[in-house]
């Protein structure tokens, strides 16, 4: 298959890319799809990019759809997203997020871009969560629900995750090593978007953030 | 269920009886056993002399007037509480009232299963994984009777059989259930949403957490019927909403697409295509 050519535009921090990385270094100018890592602002245009196959722009907590101001979105418009815990290392899965637009030129374009560069790729439409997030916050609430209700010790917890569901690292020492605070976070924003008690953050979480934003506010 | 444990039990070097009221069960039981063991000398886990050592050491029986004698004994019974009820009886009564009993159940209370026995104090909860031989979790919870002496032979019968055993809470789901069956269900609605397809998903949740299955390849092996019986029975005694059997689990099983048990599931096991394909 062609190698696809790819130029990245970074602007302010990436949690995607939050140190250098070899995706990054082989950007080339004019490329076939143009990257915009970083957080880019919401109210103004994204670079005008009509003729390359694909746009590809990093995604915090935030829907593709907050880039898009009129009606019908840009054909070649897609999201993507390193899923990462919190603080620790970005995994190797990117989540391409596709909107009804997009045409399938545009998501083989970036798919084959990421792939090529070594990330796994999975495709989802725009919503809150995408794939990952949506479904693994809920298993880190129970987790830490379970461990306040008694169900079992954490490490038993862990362990009874990792012997009978496959979990390699357990669910409470991930979630913790990424840090409680991101995590409430992250699960508070769910719960905004869906309503749904699955999202409500634990105990240990909200105390987490709540401690992180008092540390914060006094320094 | 009931061989799988037997197999642990005897690989462990204890003599284990196998007892079904209906014969063709424990034929079926009997031959699984020898398969069991067979593939395991060919893969070179177990040496021919233990695999036969084993063997030997599993009897089969469809009277359980047989079990006299047994000092522990392992329910692993249809998922009924007048089924356990009179199972737990008759052991007792066969048995005597000191036998430990061990209840598999993964649905049912283990206050409620002692509670209608004569001897609730002897009840433990041992709910063992699938595949049990494989598997060497067991997830172990008192009831509210359980007494301290049951609960220590109970430990040291499991770990004297080489499993893991996990101290939980007498509630629906015990540890793993609790996770799995609504995660599951999130999956299927994710699905029913159009969010991403079955692939996209297991790609990524194997990609993002190590999972060696994703949650759609493990549907299918366990069965969408499984996960439907599942939800409606927690849903029950839970009411929570993540439990709740989605839409299109229903309209799965009611189609037939079971998973590998009927080739058709979320994937395809005679071709290449993939849901909805």
């Amino acid at each position: 298959m062609t190698k696809r050519t790819y130029q990245v535009e970074c602007n302010g921090e990436s949690r995607s890319f939050p140190t250098s990385h070899p995706f990054l270094e082989a950007s080339a100018s004019n490329g076939e799809v143009l990257v915009l890592a970083g957080q880019w602002p919401v109210d103004a245009a994204l670079p005008q990019a009509a003729d390359r196959t694909a746009i590809v722009v990093e995604l915090g907590l935030e829907c593709l759809a907050v880039y898009v101001s009129g009606s019908p979105a840009p054909s070649n418009l897609l999201g993507f997203c390193r899923w990462r815990v919190g603080t620790s290392e970005p995994s190797d899965l990117v989540e391409l997020v596709t909107l009804p637009e997009t045409e399938p030129s545009a998501v083989l374009a970036a798919r084959t871009m990421f792939e090529q560069a070594g990330f796994t790729v999975s495709r989802c439409e725009d919503r809150a969560g995408r794939i990952v997030d949506r479904l693994i916050r809920p298993q880190f609430n129970l987790a830490l629900n379970a461990v306040d209700d008694g169900l079992a010790t954490p490490d038993d917890l862990d362990t009874a995750l990792k012997l009978g569901l496959g979990y390699r690292r357990g669910l409470l020492r991930l979630v913790e090593e990424g840090g409680l605070a991101d995590h409430h976070r992250v699960t508070a924003h769910l719960f905004a978007a869906y309503g749904q008690a699955a999202y409500v953050s634990p105990r240990s979480a909200a105390a987490a953030a709540h401690r992180a934003a008092t540390i914060e506010g006094a320094g | 269920m009931g061989t799988g444990i037997a197999i642990t039990i005897a690989r462990a070097g204890i003599p284990v009886t196998l007892y079904d009221p209906v014969p063709a069960s424990l034929a079926r039981g009997r031959s699984l056993v020898a398969d069991f063991f067979k593939s395991g000398v060919a893969k070179g886990k177990i040496t021919e002399a233990a695999a036969q050592q084993a063997i030997s050491l599993v009897g089969y029986t469809d009277d359980i007037e047989q079990l006299a004698g047994v000092t522990v004994a392992v329910e692993a019974v249809f998922e009924d509480l007048q089924v356990k009820h009179a199972l737990l009886q008759s052991l007792f009564a066969t048995c005597g009232a000191g036998v430990l009993i061990l209840t598999n159940t993964s649905t049912l209370s283990i206050t409620e299963i002692a509670a209608g026995c004569d001897h609730p104090s002897r009840v433990v909860g041992a709910h063992y994984c699938l595949p049990a031989p494989l598997m060497k979790l067991v997830e172990m919870s008192k009831g509210m009777q359980t007494s301290s002496e049951a609960w220590a032979d109970a430990w040291g019968f499991e770990q004297a059989t080489g499993q893991h055993p996990i101290e939980t809470k007498d509630r629906p789901g015990f540890i793993l259930n609790h996770f799995c069956i609504p995660y599951h269900n999130d999956v299927i609605r994710m699905v029913e949403q159009g969010t991403a397809d079955p692939a996209e998903i297991d790609r990524a949740m194997k990609s993002a957490l190590g999972f060696a299955m994703g949650p759609c390849e493990l549907l299918d092996l366990i069965g969408l019927d499984t996960q439907l019986r599942a939800s409606e029975a927690f849903y029950e005694v839970t009411n929570n909403p993540r439990i709740a059997p989605p839409p299109l689990l229903r309209r799965m099983v009611a189609a037939g697409q079971l998973g590998r048990k009927t080739k058709n599931g979320f994937y395809r096991y005679d071709r290449d295509a993939v849901f909805g394909a």
